[in-house]
């Protein structure tokens, strides 16, 4: 009885409490590689930065580009390749300094130097030019219609602060290095670091002197961000209350999640393919030999002895929707035929390989991250057994996706595991880091060696051509062409499921970013 | 007259088995049900272990036998896709979870074994030297052991484990994995035989024996080996025994944090963290029947040792 009447209480006290201070305790498997904005292109990482930095053009969880530190953005009517951003009044950054035009021309600059990973978003652009206080214009090489959806992950940051900190350059993440930058913010955004600690818990509190604090839900007054790597600890933290909301839910706990009366589920079709890629050079990474996977046929082999169905209904338990082609199907590009899936199996497809004079098999590494997609390790692994039955012995090399990533980016990896998700909406982004030939701007995250002098014309085309249907009829090709080589094996599209506490009212955002100031409390 | 007086040198001299039979060993054991219960678990684990191959239906390190299909099948219950059936039923990859047990048992085994003998050669000749020469070789070596034992074994193992891996080329690591996992846990170990050898051999340094030994001119390291040794093994081989059950555990639970078996050729730690992640969905199998071997196996090791103990001990006879 007094027990009871005790827990009433408590119950009372903690609703009275919510208006003024609640906080969002948020846990998903991986933490944010760094918190430098300009140094890593990867979804957790953003989303993290995303609470505490703003970007010019925000996407807003419905998908919409919505003006964030830009109120208003026009290109102007005499020239296509100049744009004007007019900047918001009345910005103020964490420290208190104030947020000016000056700032927008360091941080884009910043974002288009040689260790930036953003370069290859904002590849078209050419200069950045402070016009005033608060305006800004961008130049670029040639008419860009969609500049404006390539901002939304470029996030600000204070140029006297950097200076002052010596944090100018952006942090080289693949030498391992670690900057005043890569461990403190100083953004716009609604939340401010309180403390960090790499791996095990990063502390948020709401910003004060926010621009946007009455024009936003605003219902979470701090956020304690937790990475889990374990799936069922990360379970266990939320059906025991120890965290409020779980981003990369196990697919095979949300049965039991949705009859949880004080849990919920909030889903959607993710912008997120998930793909292996294969080293095409003439030599292999771990392994001595000719490289087999340098000849088309054989790695058409590959991609038809992946049972995707099998896959989709175990490892995934339906929560996935097979694919065969690396671009989710939000993007503008997408066709169905495009996403056909090769037909054959294990029969036609060692048939392939022994055509192809790889009749004996080959051993090749598989690199795959633990801790970044939905079961990824076991996605490997039943690729192992699918590449075993065609006589392809892969050994396979799973390990956190710190040291995953390294491998992509630094061309270590004869067959690595990939996920992509495109937040411009558009298949330039994913030929850009994808399918260009590695280098300076383009190619950024194209592990594979894969260089095709046609299609990075045509990518530089595209950028600049303003005509929308010529340009969607260059798209279309650019896929054929980029379907026929087989660089990538597509596994699947990835279905969102974000669990929570059932007073949590989460915006589920299509891209899986987290962004809080969206979120209501109750 | 030979006749009978051949019967009465048999009576005399028993054979081997039969005087083995008679040992006080042997007399304490079939008065000890629990140690007999034991070693029964313990000798058909080990068999079916060793006999893997030829018992088990599946082979669930060749993945290309494996199909994805038969995955999360329940025990005794046909697949709902491939309508195949399996005893133990099958883990997320389409494993067949008593065959797993069996060849994961393997690596277990082979890894508990290796692991104790490295640790026991190591401690023994460590534990020989510190107690009979003493001096400053005593010191080094019992402080080194001292601030060992200050870290937690599993801390050592997964520190030795973690060097190996780094500077092992990636393309071997998972050959090396087994060895890498036998030095770690094996050389975490040590210590314990060195304490133990080394407490005897002080004991037995003093003995008459050894002092006659001495007399005549043996050397030291002749001592040791042919005199001191054998009087000590009692207490190692206790040790080992316990040693083993622990080492079996070690390795369990380096695989189940991941750093030890690769999953391709799953250990029953491995089993045990495949299975962990499908607690809340209800495949309680995949996690049960491979912590119930490991229980078994390493209940059944440490209940014969601590049998061994006693059975050693004069003073607890």
């Amino acid at each position: 009885m007094t027990k009871h009447m005790l827990l009433a209480a408590t119950a009372l006290t903690l609703t009275l409490g919510a208006a003024q201070a609640e906080t969002l305790r948020w846990a998903r498997s991986g933490d944010a590689l760094t918190l430098d904005p300009h140094a890593q292109n990867e979804g957790p990482t953003l989303a993290l930065m995303h609470q505490m930095m703003e970007p010019l053009v925000l996407r807003n969880p419905a998908g919409e580009l919505e003006a964030a530190l830009a109120t208003d953005w026009s290109v102007s009517p005499d020239n296509p390749d100049v744009w004007t951003f007019t900047l918001r009044e009345g910005v103020k950054f964490h420290d208190g300094a104030d947020f000016t035009a000056e700032d927008v021309v360091f941080s884009i600059n910043r974002a288009l130097t040689e260790n930036s990973d953003m370069k290859g978003i904002i590849s078209s652009v050419a200069s950045v030019e402070a016009t005033g206080d608060h305006e800004v214009q961008i130049t670029t090489k040639g008419p860009n219609p969609l500049l404006p959806a390539a901002l939304p992950n470029i996030l600000m940051i204070d140029k006297d602060w950097a200076e002052a900190n010596d944090t100018v350059d952006v942090q080289d993440v693949e030498g391992g290095e670690e900057t005043f930058a890569s461990q403190n913010v100083n953004g716009t955004g609604p939340y401010q670091l309180v403390s960090r600690e790499a791996d095990v818990k990063t502390e948020m509190t709401v910003f004060d002197g926010y621009w946007g604090a009455d024009g936003f839900a605003m219902g979470y007054s701090d956020i304690v961000y937790t990475p889990i790597q374990n799936p069922s600890t990360r379970m266990a933290a939320l059906f025991s209350g120890e965290v409020d909301f779980i981003q990369d839910v196990p697919v095979q706990d949300l049965q039991r999640i949705e009859s949880d009366p004080n849990l919920k589920i909030v889903s959607s079709p993710q912008n997120r393919v998930i793909f292996f890629g294969l080293n095409v050079g003439d030599t292999l990474v771990n392994g001595e030999g000719e490289n087999p996977l340098a000849d088309p046929a054989v790695r058409e082999a590959m991609n038809m002895a992946i049972n995707r169905d099998a896959i989709q209904q175990v490892v995934m338990r339906g929560q996935s929707i097979p694919a065969g082609v690396i671009m989710p199907p939000f993007v503008n590009g997408w066709n169905e035929e495009l996403n056909t899936v090769p037909e054959g199996g294990v029969e036609a497809a060692k048939a392939k390989l022994e055509e192809a004079g790889w009749g004996d098999g080959f051993t090749v590494q598989l690199d795959c991250p633990n801790d970044r997609y939905i079961n990824d390790e076991a996605i490997c692994q039943a690729a192992v057994g699918m590449m075993a039955q065609i006589g392809v012995t892969v050994n396979l090399n799973a390990q956190p996706k710190a040291q995953h990533f390294p491998l992509v980016n630094g061309l270590e990896s004869d067959f690595y595991m990939l996920g992509w998700g495109v937040p411009s909406y558009d298949s330039e982004y994913i030929f850009n880091f994808l399918y260009h030939t590695k280098e300076d701007l383009y190619g950024t995250w194209n592990g594979t060696r894969y260089s095709n002098p046609e299609l990075d014309e045509m990518i530089k085309a595209i950028a600049a051509e303003v005509d929308l249907d010529k340009r969607d009829a260059m798209i279309a090709e650019m896929w054929e062409m980029a379907k026929s080589d087989t660089v990538y094996l597509p596994i699947h599209h990835q279905v969102l499921n974000w669990a929570m506490k059932s007073g949590v009212g989460a915006a589920v955002d299509a891209d899986d970013q987290v962004k809080v100031k969206y979120f209501t409390a109750e | 007259m030979s006749d009978h007086q051949a019967e009465i040198e048999t009576r005399r001299t028993p054979g081997r088995l039969a005087r083995a039979w008679d040992s006080d060993l042997a007399y304490s054991f079939r008065h000890a049900p629990v140690a007999m219960v034991s070693a029964a678990v313990v000798l058909i684990l080990v068999l079916s272990a060793l006999l893997a191959p030829w018992i088990a239906p599946y082979d669930p390190f060749d993945p290309g036998s494996l199909n994805l299909m038969n995955g999360f099948t329940p025990p005794g219950q046909p697949n709902a896709f491939t309508q195949e059936t399996f005893v133990l039923g099958t883990d997320d990859q389409g494993r067949d979870v008593f065959s797993t047990i069996l060849f994961g048992m393997r690596i277990s085994l082979f890894v508990g074994f290796s692991a104790v003998l490295l640790a026991m050669v190591i401690g023994v000749v460590l534990g020989l030297l510190a107690g009979y020469l003493g001096g400053w070789v005593e010191s080094v070596i019992m402080r080194v052991a001292d601030i060992q034992l200050t870290f937690p074994a599993i801390l050592v193992a997964m520190l030795i484990f973690g060097i190996a891996k780094g500077i092992t080329p990636p393309a071997y690591r998972d050959q090396m994995a087994i060895w890498v996992l036998i030095l770690a846990i094996g050389l975490s170990d040590w210590v314990q035989f060195a304490r133990v050898v080394r407490g005897a051999t002080l004991v037995e340094k003093s003995r008459d024996y050894v002092q006659a030994a001495r007399l005549v001119g043996r050397r030291p390291f002749s001592i040791m080996i042919r005199h001191i040794l054998p009087n000590v093994l009692n207490p190692v081989l206790v040790i080992a025994t316990i040693s083993l059950a622990l080492a079996i555990i070690a390795e369990a639970t380096l695989s189940f944090l991941g750093v030890g078996a690769p999953p391709t050729k799953p250990s029953l730690g491995t089993l045990i963290r495949i299975g962990q992640g499908f607690m809340f969905s209800g495949e309680w199998w995949i996690l049960l029947f491979p912590a119930l071997t490991l229980l078994a196996l390493a209940l059944s090791i440490n209940l014969l040792g601590d049998w061994l103990r006693d059975a050693l001990n004069p003073r607890l006879r």
